[in-house]
């Protein structure tokens, strides 16, 4: 059929005017636009400890405890428990009803798949099987843990948001070896993850899952309901940080889970967008302990007493009330761990005092080999500052520039550091891998660990254990302060400051004050 | 068509020569997937095993060979990182790269040619000075600037275009066409900087040539000359374009990170970051073949802008 002349482009016009507007399937489905911190590559939270699969974890997959906003465990997939007067049994009863997204039942047996998948991996799953946990199915919906010794955080295991968080799966991939991540996601979480719209490296759509049993509880933190209020949420990764600022002034997205520092400041100025924290994070810097001359603790303790955690802050370009001047615990300033026992002897830096130190330690000059980060640029600008401060006291330091993925590859050598090892690299971590001498990676550390830096204190060990033992308050924050005195003696890396990184919402975005800690539990979210 | 033949052939030893090549400088390079699959708090131990369950435990040559037999039977392999196949990835990634290049050779073109035979008509004058301060501004300024003020100027300010993202040609031709005009627009520039002066001189040349004498002579009209110029001129602009083409295949990372487009150059970028041998080996190589055909088909080209040629 020909057109007559006249109306073939006003027929072109309709078309054009009629494909700009909407798809109906993206204007039917409510949908979340989030600007991830980085992309999803291993959709296996049991595997890695990357963030970003972590957080892809809480969208699919559920846990038998949760961490509440005040930072307590709270029963989530789990119905009612008992514990014996001596800790040492435990009886875990699922709510009734859970299913995972294809519909199949969550069963004990797929429970204690998982935690006991968990266990092989984590370090507070560790801690539980040298305490003798054994894990054992009674019922479809009831399981049992024995332990042989006290162990007096059980639910703050099965509760740990970060790191590997205990999540559970179906008991037939649980069961598959760990030295690989599992390709297939099958979860009773509130999402389900769509493959089919998978564009790695872009985007990532879950939709809402519709075999979801939440909680009657309101959401606070993880724990609580989840049900979602959107019917879809898409995860954008922009690598360019001005593209996604833009879009989010523009309306195009709707949150952005963790703000470049050099765009806080202009974005508190614009008032269709709302900021806030995205949890606390630690700057540390990580000593190799196998090799001269950071196997000495003193050396150590030269380099804690030099550097000065105002300027490592103020190099990552935080805001002044993003970033704290000093913070005197190994664990979070403001929480219920903070302590300043053993503090006080490095809380002023002293140049001058540390290079005194280091000749008492006995220092003769060894090769000091630091990794420095090229492309992470708050990484970058820590690591410059702390070859700047090594070398103010004197230590003969060479920094190596590359990429993260080599100083992964690299950190993992055991050689010295003039033969192809290294001495130090200069890292962040998020409060949930630092706020206990059981959660923190380095602190929870026991001798005979494979961490790179290989840190080993046999009276820190010994020290740690008992805080994990002890079940009265007083007494076990006494062992907690016990615990810090002699990290501060030990030195298993040095604090280098901690500040806040802000998420920023579009302001229309209702909830966006309930995002937890640096954990995106977008089910809070609405609009 | 045995020219076409023979050249194809000559084609085998160029992508055998880029296969080796690419192969040894990835695998040479530091860095270790493992370790990035591991993540932060991987041991030593945890990345040995790894290493060992994706096989790159195995020497250099046995996973050359095992690579180089899967892509003879026309298996790219997977992605060592998401575990999805190179050809599905290539896949989700080829519409936007050939959106991308198509519409910002159309707007080079149909910009770059009058624009560049304008400036050769009115060599000397204030025209052909205006045109050639404009090709020297689009060849200096850096893209991503270009495209940071494309995005306050026409997403920001005027609401105009989307900021970031790409929308497939299925979901709406209009919407397709809204998402491309900035990150195109911001290419096209450079390219049309590049034609326009490369027009500009081949036609002035030829302007000088006799046969354009007579045509004037003749009495012939501007736009009957200027035409006949053109075609005489046509085989340096072909060759331009057609590396242009080649270039913009692989090399638009800066637009679409700019403008958050999931293109090839995108994949290609991520891949190397973290060292995802299966992908780089595989696009690399392919983009090396894209380029063969492509200069293959500019050879060609030249026999429809000149019958003078022979093979």
């Amino acid at each position: 059929m020909r057109l007559p002349t006249l109306a073939r482009p006003a027929a072109l016009a309709a078309f054009v005017l009629a494909s700009l507007l909407p798809a109906a399937a993206h204007a039917q489905a409510k949908t979340l636009r989030f600007v991830a911190h980085a992309d999803v590559k291993i959709l296996d939270p049991t595997f890695t400890t990357a963030y970003i699969s972590r957080n892809f974890g809480y969208m699919v997959y559920d846990t038998l405890f949760a961490q509440d906003a005040q930072g307590k465990p709270q029963p989530q997939m789990v119905d009612r428990y008992t514990a014996s007067k001596d800790g040492l049994a435990w009886t875990f009863t699922l709510r009734p009803g859970l299913k995972f997204s294809d519909g199949s039942a969550v069963t004990a047996a797929d429970a204690v798949a998982s935690v006991e998948r968990w266990a092989s991996r984590d370090t507070f799953g560790g801690a539980m099987r040298s305490a003798g946990a054994q894990w054992s199915v009674v019922d479809d919906k009831t399981f049992r843990l024995t332990l042989k010794e006290p162990f007096g955080m059980v639910l703050d295991a099965l509760a740990k948001p970060s790191g590997f968080p205990p999540v559970v799966l179906p008991a037939r991939l649980a069961r598959l070896p760990t030295n690989a991540p599992i390709a297939e996601v099958l979860g009773s979480g509130p999402f389900v993850f769509k493959r089919d719209e998978w564009l790695p490296g872009s985007k990532t759509v879950f939709v809402k899952n519709p075999h979801y049993v939440p909680r009657s509880e309101p959401p606070s933190g993880l724990a609580g309901s989840k049900q979602p209020r959107f019917d879809r949420v898409e995860w954008l990764y922009l690598p360019d940080s001005n593209s996604a600022v833009a879009a989010l002034r523009k309306g195009e997205v709707d949150f952005i889970e963790q703000v470049p520092a050099d765009y806080i400041t202009p974005l508190r100025s614009d008032a269709n967008v709302k900021l806030m924290s995205a949890g606390t994070q630690q700057a540390q810097l990580i000593m190799n302990q196998l090799h001269p001359p950071f196997n000495n603790p003193k050396v150590r303790q030269a380099v804690l007493k030099a550097v000065s955690q105002a300027r490592f802050n103020a190099a990552m370009g935080y805001p002044l009330d993003m970033r704290m001047a000093y913070c005197g615990t190994y664990f979070i300033c403001g929480s219920a761990n903070e302590t300043l026992a053993g503090a006080e002897p490095f809380r002023t830096p002293d140049v001058a005092r540390a290079k005194q130190m280091l000749a008492d330690a006995g220092y003769k000059g060894e090769k000091v080999v630091l990794l420095v980060a090229s492309d992470v640029p708050y990484l970058n600008a820590l690591s410059l500052v702390a070859l700047q401060t090594m070398r103010q006291i004197g230590l003969n330091v060479e920094g190596l520039t590359m990429d993260w993925s080599s100083i992964g590859a690299r950190r993992a050598k055991r050689d010295a550091p003039e033969s192809g090892g290294w001495s130090a690299y200069a890292t962040v971590a998020n409060e949930f891998a630092i706020n206990s001498p059981i959660v923190s990676t380095y602190l929870s550390a026991a001798c005979g660990n494979t961490l790179p830096g290989w840190p080993c204190d046999k009276k820190l060990d010994e020290l740690r254990t008992a805080w994990i033992r002890e079940t009265v308050p007083a007494k076990r924050r006494q062992a907690l302060d016990a615990f810090q005195a002699r990290a501060y003696e030990a030195v298993p890396y040095v604090v280098l400051g901690q500040y806040t990184p802000a998420a920023a919402a579009r302001k229309e975005l209702k909830g966006a004050e309930k995002m937890w800690s640096g954990i995106p539990n977008v089910w809070v979210l609405d609009r | 068509m045995a020219y076409f033949l023979r050249r194809l052939a000559a084609t085998l030893p160029v992508m055998a020569v880029v296969a080796v090549i690419v192969f040894l400088l990835i695998h040479l390079s530091p860095g270790d997937p493992a370790a990035l699959i591991a993540g932060d708090l991987a041991t030593g131990e945890d990345i040995e095993k790894l290493r060992t369950a994706l096989g790159l435990d195995r020497p250099l040559w046995e996973q050359f060979m095992i690579w180089l037999g899967k892509l003879l039977t026309g298996d790219l392999g997977t992605s060592i990182f998401t575990h999805v196949p190179v050809t599905e990835l290539l896949g989700q990634r080829l519409e936007p790269t050939l959106s991308i290049a198509a519409l910002t050779m159309l707007i080079t073109l149909l910009v770059a040619v009058p624009l560049g035979t304008l400036a050769a008509y009115r060599a000397g004058t204030w025209v052909d000075r205006i045109v050639m301060v404009f090709a020297v501004l689009a060849f200096s300024l850096p893209v991503f600037l270009v495209g940071y003020l494309l995005i306050y100027g026409f997403a920001i300010q005027l609401h105009w275009f989307p900021v970031q993202g790409y929308v497939r040609f299925a979901e709406g031709p209009g919407r397709w066409l809204q998402s491309l005009v900035l990150p195109c627009v911001n290419l096209a520039l450079v390219y049309i900087a590049l034609i326009t002066r490369m027009t500009r001189a081949t036609v002035l040349e030829v302007l000088h040539e006799d046969y354009i004498r007579t045509a004037w002579a003749k009495g012939l009209g501007v736009l009957p000359v200027l035409g006949h110029a053109l075609r005489n001129a046509a085989v340096p602009i072909a060759t331009t374009v057609g590396v242009g083409i080649a270039l913009l295949i692989g090399g638009v990372v800066v637009t679409e990170t700019v403008f958050a487009i999931p293109g090839v150059g995108r994949l290609v970028i991520d891949s190397v970051q973290r060292h995802d041998y299966p992908v780089i080996q595989s696009v690399l190589l392919i983009s090396a073949g894209v380029y063969v055909l492509i200069n293959l088909l500019i050879d060609l080209s030249y026999k429809f802008f000149d019958p003078r040629i022979q093979y």
